[in-house]
């Protein structure tokens, strides 16, 4: 998670082990509302911007139905965190720690990300 | 290795099933894992689980859903759980029992929890390929697996409880059903003759096909050993690919015959009052494998329960509460989607001078009958095709109810008059038999333990935890409790806004509220402001934000600005999502009227992209299969060809069925295409709290099914009547008749003032059904203020709706026409090109479908790995 300043012209880019892989333009990202990324390896990113421009980066596979989805959930915060709802069967995702906050065994996987 | 004095006392449990986890549950609450070494042998793969709601998995319910075990309290009590390692042998002289693994465990005390197995008649083939018993999280894993693959035809052997959940399943799954039943009516252990002709009416109306006082005498097999078919006793033949047994279950007392346990005639290990066995004072049985004390074996999950409860309250040699298990009721309620049949208390009326109080109407598929003793006493009784007293009748059994039992059977509104809620119980009464909890338990969670939600509630007393059929009653002891004790029950649309949907819409509405994040960070609960909203209210606000749009100056177009961000996946691509992540197309087709040269073009994109196409049950077509990406290219050929947004989507107008009527029909005396078509385009586009649909026949034969809309519209010689209120679905409701013979022009300003009226003051997600009977004064409140105008604010209504006329627009024209708003129509933001690699299709019946199994490859791991057991 990371602040992104109101400036144009800034790129969305997200941590690959060593390396930032950019994404796309920051204002493609309207806060509230996903995109999907698609990594080089094949995987799939949920990147997300909060209204207080904060980045977010998550599995894009929702784990309770196999679909490529999470991107396309609408985002919230719970008790002070941020989350995303799967728009197929509602189950609730922390943005931040990936973890299911419907069902505690179940976790998608995080990455980090800003804007520069 | 045995006990050695002095050591750790060790408890072993053998079966980790629901009564082994209750067990386990009680032990703690004694504080005896504290002092025992507690060991136990669990032979399914995977902990404890609630078999009750099995069925549940068929929709939707995951394996994990169903657990009941805890880790956290596994581990907290030092429990040692072995799960796949069932016990093999127990030797009793040396006090030691040895599990499949080889792992040898010494006890002072052996509990024996080890249930049932499902009864297979011996008939031939028995054991054939398509042949199941429905038992385990497994078994049904097994049935999914061929019901999908290879099965369209299945049958139950078996019409008791169980055997109708099957067969409900089996349905479900897309099969034609065939229950048969050996017994000459369906449930027989639970309902009388009056109960199972009345079931089977309704079972049957379901489409399942039932056959009674018939035995199964023989599968039938195909070359490849596979089921085919199965001949019954009366010498006719069915033809099934799969069979599900279900004949009952039998206890599974093997392992205590092995070591020379006593066992009933009939099976059951044979336990005392306080569930010791008879033989061994070391050695204790409970649930479904204890023959009780009272010379029967229950299979059901409350006696299993009180039966755990007393076998630790006897290893701990309570003598203060000193235990006993003697015997329990068998009150059972089906959970059979659709069909409500429950039994209770002494259902047969065995007992001496009773007498029945009987309410039948088999038109209805109703059938109540109460069993009263002598003096007025409730002892027990059957419900099927209406069981909602179930709770409170059950509640009331041992009692004299305080209202003449015939009224407790007719129907509402019968001239009964005496609906008996929950407060007119005593506190005696035990609302969850499940836990044994009673009343006053329950009033006792709110007022001391100072519980406020249902959940609360459950935890502190566990009632509602177990069947679940008492939730119902248990949420109107706590609302009636709360609100007895001054606390303000909190009717807030959800975490973020402590009002009401109506009351943000009054707020919207007067203060001109455009924008979500203003009404959140003004109007907002205190934690809430400044957050990011959550996703029951930003949907929510956003469709009151549109139906009111015109009026307090917001954009029509529901996928400006902030807006976009409010709306649910389907409304932001104005298109429903499917399970596997693509969309389906549903253009608007009103009063189902086409003419051949649109049917062509819908014919023709939907080939042009490979879409699956399906004649709706709204009188119009979907195409399904569409990726984002190909919804801008499918929407800009149809827009091209004149049509317009279905709105499939949204919380909004539907369709507006109609029947051919007048014009071509001998019966027809209005012309009802022509009006639905009117209704149709006059009300497209218009957000609601729900979806809101409509029809319109042409005469009183009534082929547009009106009187299950939300508004239907029905035509008279002298003009239209006109219906509101109903609804198809999972509870279906018979419109009402709000006023009658109107002119074309009296009919629209009615409607028009209807759902201003109802958008005005429903909550969210409350179909018309549902709020014309939650609202104060029902159907003559409304008819109050929209007929009579008792409010004076009909004017009002109708700006309102006159407004939202003038303004629609097509949100598909607006949207391909844009390019900016097409932006958002990629299925990667990096690879615009890139279509979704798991938006994947194969070919089915000429026309192809998801796939399925790459779908399972993305689901969670666990899943994988029971879907990979269950291909035997
Ligand atoms: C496509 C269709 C089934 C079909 O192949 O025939 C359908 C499909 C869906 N229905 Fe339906 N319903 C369809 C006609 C009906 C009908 C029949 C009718 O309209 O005359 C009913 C019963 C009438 C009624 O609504 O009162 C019906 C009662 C429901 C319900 C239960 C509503 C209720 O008040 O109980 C739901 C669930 C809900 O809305 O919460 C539902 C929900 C759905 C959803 C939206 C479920 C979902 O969220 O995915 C399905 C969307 C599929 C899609 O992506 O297109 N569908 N659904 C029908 C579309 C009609 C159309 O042209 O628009
Ligand atoms: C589909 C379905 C619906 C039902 N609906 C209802 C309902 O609505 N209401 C109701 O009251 N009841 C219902 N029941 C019955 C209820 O599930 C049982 O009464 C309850 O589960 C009994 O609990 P139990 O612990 O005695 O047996 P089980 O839950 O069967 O547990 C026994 C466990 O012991 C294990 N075991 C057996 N032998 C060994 C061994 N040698 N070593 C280790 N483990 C062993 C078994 O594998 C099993 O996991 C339903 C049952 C089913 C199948
Ligand atoms: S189309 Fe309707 S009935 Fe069929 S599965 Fe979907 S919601 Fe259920
Ligand atoms: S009666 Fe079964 S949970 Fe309460």
């Amino acid at each position: 998670m990371t602040l992104a300043p109101e400036t144009t012209g800034l790129k969305l880019q997200l941590q690959l082990e060593e390396d930032w892989f950019t994404v796309c333009d920051l204002h493609l990202l309207a806060p509230g509302r996903g995109v999907a990324a698609l990594l080089p390896d094949g995987r799939q990113v949920a990147l997300f911007r909060d209204r207080e421009d904060r980045l977010y980066g998550i599995g894009n596979l929702d784990p309770f139905t196999g679909a490529a989805v999470l991107s396309r959930g609408l985002t919230g915060t719970h008790q002070g965190r941020p989350f995303v709802a799967s728009p197929l069967l509602k189950q609730r995702f922390d943005l931040e720690t990936g973890q299911c906050l419907d069902d505690e065994a179940v976790r998608v996987e995080t990455y980090e990300v800003r804007a520069r | 290795m045995t006990a050695t004095p002095g050591a750790t006392p060790t408890i072993v449990l053998v079966g980790h099933g629901m009564v082994g986890q209750r067990f386990l549950e009680a032990l703690a609450e004694r504080g005896l894992t504290a002092t025992h070494r507690v060991v136990v042998l669990c032979e399914e793969p995977r902990p404890a689980y609630d078999r009750v709601q099995l069925t549940s998995y068929f929709s939707g319910r995951t394996p994990e859903d169903l657990s009941l075990t805890d880790m956290e309290f596994i581990k907290e009590h030092g429990i040692e759980l072995y799960v796949g390692d069932p016990a093999e042998s127990v030797d009793r002289a040396s006090r030691t029992v040895t599990a499949r693994s080889g792992q040898a465990f010494g006890y002072d005390t052996l509990v024996l929890a080890t249930g049932s197995f499902p009864f297979v008649p011996p008939v031939p083939h028995k054991d054939a390929e398509g042949c199941f018993v429905y038992r385990t999280i497994e078994d049904l894993l097994a049935i999914e697996e061929y019901a999908k693959s290879r099965a369209r035809v299945g049958a139950v052997v078996g019409g008791g409880l169980l055997g109708l959940e099957a067969a409900g399943a089996l349905k479900g799954l897309g099969l034609d059903a065939h229950i048969v039943e050996f017994a000459p009516r369906l449930m027989p252990v639970q309902v009388d003759e009056g109960g199972g002709a009345a079931l089977l009416r309704t079972i049957e109306g379901m489409g399942l096909s039932v056959h009674t006082g018939v035995g199964t005498q023989e599968i039938v097999v195909g070359e490849d050993g596979a089921v085919t078919g199965m001949k019954l006793s009366d010498g006719s033949e069915l033809a099934v690919d799969m069979v599900v047994f279900s004949a009952g279950v039998r206890p599974r007392d093997q392992l205590a015959r092995d070591c020379g346990l006593t066992v009933g005639e009939r099976g059951g290990i044979t336990v005392d009052e306080r569930c010791r066995t008879v033989t061994d004072p070391h050695v204790f049985a409970i649930g479904e494998c204890a023959l009780a004390s009272d010379g029967r074996v229950y299979g059901l999950v409350a006696p299993g329960y009180e039966q755990a409860q007393t076998a630790a309250a006897a290893i701990a040699a309570d003598e203060a509460d000193p235990l006993t298990f003697t015997g329990a009721d068998l009150s059972t309620k089906l959970k059979l989607l659709g069909v409500d049949v429950a039994s209770f208390g002494d259902a047969h009326g065995t007992a001496e001078d009773c007498l029945d109080v009987v309410y039948s109407d088999s038109r209805a598929g109703l059938y109540k009958k109460l069993v009263i003793g002598r003096d007025g006493t409730l002892l027990g009784g059957v419900l099927v095709g209406d069981a909602e007293a179930y709770g409170t009748l059950r509640a009331l059994t041992g009692s004299v109810p305080p209202v003449s039992p015939e009224s407790l059977v007719l129907p509402a509104g019968a001239g009964s008059g005496a609906q008996l809620g929950p407060s007119a119980l005593p506190d005696e009464a035990v609302i969850c038999s499940c836990h044994n909890v009673s009343k006053g338990t329950i009033r006792g969670a709110v007022t001391e333990h100072r519980c406020t939600t249902v959940p609360e509630v459950k935890k502190c007393t566990k009632a509602g935890t177990g069947c679940g059929s008492c939730v119902k009653v248990l949420g109107q002891l706590v609302t009636a409790e709360l609100e007895a004790s001054g606390v303000e029950v909190d009717k807030g649309l959800c975490g973020c806004f402590a009002q009401t949907r109506e009351e943000l819409y009054e707020i919207v509405h007067a203060l001109r509220v455009s924008s979500y994040r203003e009404l959140l960070d003004r109007h907002g609960r205190e934690g809430a402001r400044g957050g990011d909203g959550c996703e029951v209210c930003k949907p929510a606000v956003a469709s009151v934000i549109a139906s009111l749009a015109p009026t307090i100056g917001a954009s029509g177009y529901v996928l400006d600005g902030e807006q976009a961000a409010l709306q649910d996946t389907n409304d932001h691509f104005l298109a429903n999502l499917q399970k596997n992540g693509s969309y389906s197309v549903v253009p608007r087709i009103p009063g189902g009227e086409i003419a051949p040269e649109k049917l062509i073009v819908i014919g023709e994109i939907a080939r042009d992209f490979g879409l699956y196409t399906k004649i709706t049950g709204g009188q119009r077509i979907d195409m399904f299969g569409a990726r984002v990406e190909q919804l801008p290219l499918i929407w800009a050929r149809l827009v091209d060809a004149g049509f317009e947004s279905g709105h499939a989507y949204g919380k909004s107008l539907r369709t507006v069925k109609s029947c051919v009527g007048q014009t071509w029909c001998r019966y027809g005396v209005q012309d009802s295409v022509r009006m639905a078509i009117d209704l149709e385009l006059r009300y497209r586009g218009l957000r609601s709290p729900h979806k809101l649909k409509s029809a319109v026949s042409g005469c009183a034969r009534e082929c547009a099914e009106a009187q299950s809309k939300d508004f239907g519209v029905i035509a008279t010689s002298s003009g239209w009547n006109l219906y509101v209120g109903g609804n198809g679905g999972a509870t279906p409701r018979h419109a009402d008749l709000l006023a009658q013979d109107l002119s074309d022009a009296e009919l629209i300003r009615l409607i028009d003032r209807f759902l201003m009226f109802y958008i005005r003051t429903a909550d969210r997600l409350e179909r018309t059904s549902t709020w014309l009977e939650r609202i104060p004064g029902g159907l003559e409140h409304v008819r109050d203020v929209v007929v009579d105008d008792s409010l004076g604010i009909c004017a009002e209504l109708e700006e309102l709706m006159a407004a939202h006329v003038a303004h629609y627009r097509d949100e598909w024209a607006e949207t391909v026409n844009d390019p900016e708003r097409l932006a958002r129509f990629v299925s990667f933001v990096n690879a615009p090109d890139t279509p979704d690699p798991v938006v994947s299709f194969v070919p089915e019946r000429d026309q192809m479908k998801p796939d399925l199994p790459l779908l399972a490859i993305g689901r969670r791991p666990l899943e994988d790995a029971l879907e990979g057991s269950a291909q035997r």
